[in-house]
């Protein structure tokens, strides 16, 4: 068997780990085709690499289909409950980086705040007899987020795309995203509430604590950690 | 198995007993359409409920309680007096790591009869105590009905106020905004210099140099909202002595009588206590009445905020002395603002309280 590395099948996100982990003396290459799913390693010994769509990583991490991954840290807490037992957090690499925020209507001058949203929350529902509603996909995290402060009489509305567009589009009052540069909700109008975001976001490489690690996974994982210039075994493998 | 057999056997025998004493048996649908338990809870249901969906339907949920379901029967159609018991599995997540089960029976006695709402309280209560009296249970009571009073008693704006009331249930925030309703917090950073902004310009002006007005919130509940902070910013602060009222209601643990005692001191700084205190009184009497041991009752200041969200009135719960780390064995209380928010207006006093059956039938089996 080897150790099984899933990476971001695409786009930027799959360019910036290749050339993080060749700055570190690990060669990831795609080969075969462009259209095909195929990939290399080269620099250590038994570790295959397995291309897949970064959202699914955290998934096939806690289910310990994967050894080793790269994606967000947003993805990972947002996926899994309880992640701190199925998956460890190696190294964060320094790219990828976005907040995930709450954002509201430039127009309303008067929210600032969280305290200002639970304060809109209440009088909405009694002008228009239904809980504000935040478009999101990210619900655990922001349930929680929302939930410790207090907020109450909103609703959570499930959008996986477009989230800028849901306020004036009048299905939702408020969104919750991630966001890099602001970019997006600048064009369409809204501003991010103040004080530290929900979370801060950016590519990681995690390692499963539910995977199969044989003696051939771990002898990879300590060459994975000699070529690389760290231990990457604490929390992940015992004994 | 989260329920077993021997749980099972337990719930029919409270069951059974609550029948002969009067109560009239009830069921309810094991799935319960989502909406008027989100309405009722808020998101967080979502997060200890189980939702499923159904195609024609919508989304369900799985059975959380009973209370809910009994009070939309009994208030499409039940007659007045009445007095209802039930069993049955309700589901609850929980938490990675607590032990505690997902799925478990509860039997539940829920009085709807308002001719005499310390009696009432009282009959709930022994009902239920009676019932269990073998296990030696150690029983705590509370009053959110006290909290509320105290709140609607102090000297500073409706909107304060509401706000209190509002967030009683999270324990939290309602520190918060008495700190900064006390003049013990600052305000919000910005504040003062959006208020001033308003005073020169205007709300129409800045709304429309904000940005776009898009959404369904307009520019008048906007405009109502500045002028809400304007008043909040120029409110006086809440008096330090009635600040001191609540903080001294919330931290008190004593036994009833003595508690009643020390709360009538609080009511000379905050006389808006008196009439939440009277029915403490007569529940306190009723109680009596009914045999139970009065001095030896806890009584606790916060009780039923953090756990039983819908309660607003008199609260209490049954523990094991034995297994201090289990959930109560019971636990119920009053909850007249349910029945009006279910009711659409038309509210009902009620009050009632639920046993797991699986904690008793554990019990019994260590006895």
């Amino acid at each position: 068997m080897t150790l099984k590395l899933g990476v971001p099948s695409k786009g930027r996100l799959m360019e910036k780990t290749f050339d993080w982990f060749g700055a570190r003396g690990v060669q990831l290459s795609r080969t075969g085709s462009d259209r095909e799913y195929a990939a290399a390693v080269q620099g250590v010994e038994d570790v295959s690499l397995v291309l897949l769509s970064a959202g699914e990583i955290p998934r096939e991490l806690a289910a310990g289909r994967i050894h080793m991954g790269v994606t967000g840290t947003d993805l990972v807490h947002e996926k899994i409950a309880d992640w701190r037992s199925k998956i460890v957090r190696i190294e964060e690499m320094g790219f990828g980086q976005a907040d995930l925020v709450l954002a509201v209507p430039k127009s309303w001058v008067d929210v600032e705040t969280l305290d200002d949203l639970d304060a809109v929350a209440a009088q909405f529902r009694r002008n228009h007899g239904f809980r504000l509603r935040i478009a999101t996909k990210y619900h655990n995290l922001i349930h929680a987020h929302l939930r410790a402060y207090g907020v109450a009489d909103y609703q959570l509305v499930d959008s996986q795309g477009a989230t800028e567009g849901t306020v004036a589009n009048r299905t939702a009052e408020a969104i919750a995203d991630i966001t890099s540069t602001g970019e997006t909700l600048r064009a369409n109008h809204l501003k991010v509430l103040s004080g530290v975001p929900v979370l801060r976001s950016q590519a990681t490489l995690f390692a499963s604590r539910m995977a199969d690690w044989g003696e051939t996974e771990k002898a990879a994982l300590q060459e994975l950690g000699s070529v690389m210039g760290r231990d990457m075994t604490e929390g992940v493998i015992h004994d | 198995m989260t329920v077993t057999l021997a749980h099972r056997k337990v719930a029919a025998r409270l069951l059974d007993a609550l029948v002969s004493g009067g109560a009239t048996p009830v069921d309810a649908d094991v799935l319960q359409p989502a909406e008027t338990l989100l309405d009722l809870y808020g998101e967080s249901i979502r997060h200890r409920a189980y939702v499923t969906n159904d195609p024609v339907k919508g989304e369900q949920m799985l059975r959380p309680d009973f209370t809910v379901p009994v009070v939309q029967m009994h208030m499409n159609g039940g007659g007045e007096p009445a007095r209802y018991a039930y069993a049955g599995e309700v589901f609850r997540k929980q938490l990675a790591g607590a032990e505690r089960p997902n799925e478990f029976l509860q039997v539940g006695y829920e009085v709807f009869d308002g001719s005499d709402p310390a009696a009432a309280d009282a009959e709930a209560f022994t009902t239920i105590r009676d019932l269990l009296k073998p296990l030696e249970l150690r029983a705590t009571v509370g009053d959110i009905g006290i909290l509320r009073a105290a709140i609607s008693g102090l000297n500073t704006t409706e909107r304060r106020k509401a706000a209190l009331e509002r967030h009683i249930w999270r324990p939290r925030r309602f520190r918060a905004l008495l700190d900064r309703f006390g003049g013990r917090a600052a305000q919000p950073e910005g504040r003062q210099a959006l208020v001033s902004v308003l005073a020169q310009t205007g709300p129409d002006a800045m709304i429309a140099e904000a940005g776009p007005v898009q959404g369904v919130r307009g520019p008048e509940e906007i405009a109502a909202r500045l002028e809400a902070l304007r008043e909040d910013v120029e409110a006086a602060p809440i008096p330090d002595t009635q600040v001191q009222v609540l903080e001294d209601i919330l931290r008190l643990r004593e036994i009833a009588p003595m508690a009643l005692e020390r709360l009538r001191d609080l009511a000379v700084d905050l006389p808006a206590l008196g009439p939440a205190l009277d029915r403490m009184e007569a529940r306190l009497a009723a109680l009596a009445e009914r045999d139970v041991d009065i001095g030896a009752l806890e009584f606790d200041g916060t009780y039923g905020r953090a756990s039983l969200e819908y309660y607003d009135g008199f609260v209490f719960g049954l523990y094991a002395l034995r297994r201090p780390h289990l959930p109560p064995v019971a636990s119920g209380g009053r909850y007249d603002a349910l029945t009006t928010v279910l009711g659409q207006g038309r509210a009902i006093p009620a009050v009632g309280g639920i046993i797991r059956a699986g904690l008793v039938a554990d019990l019994e089996g260590t006895l």
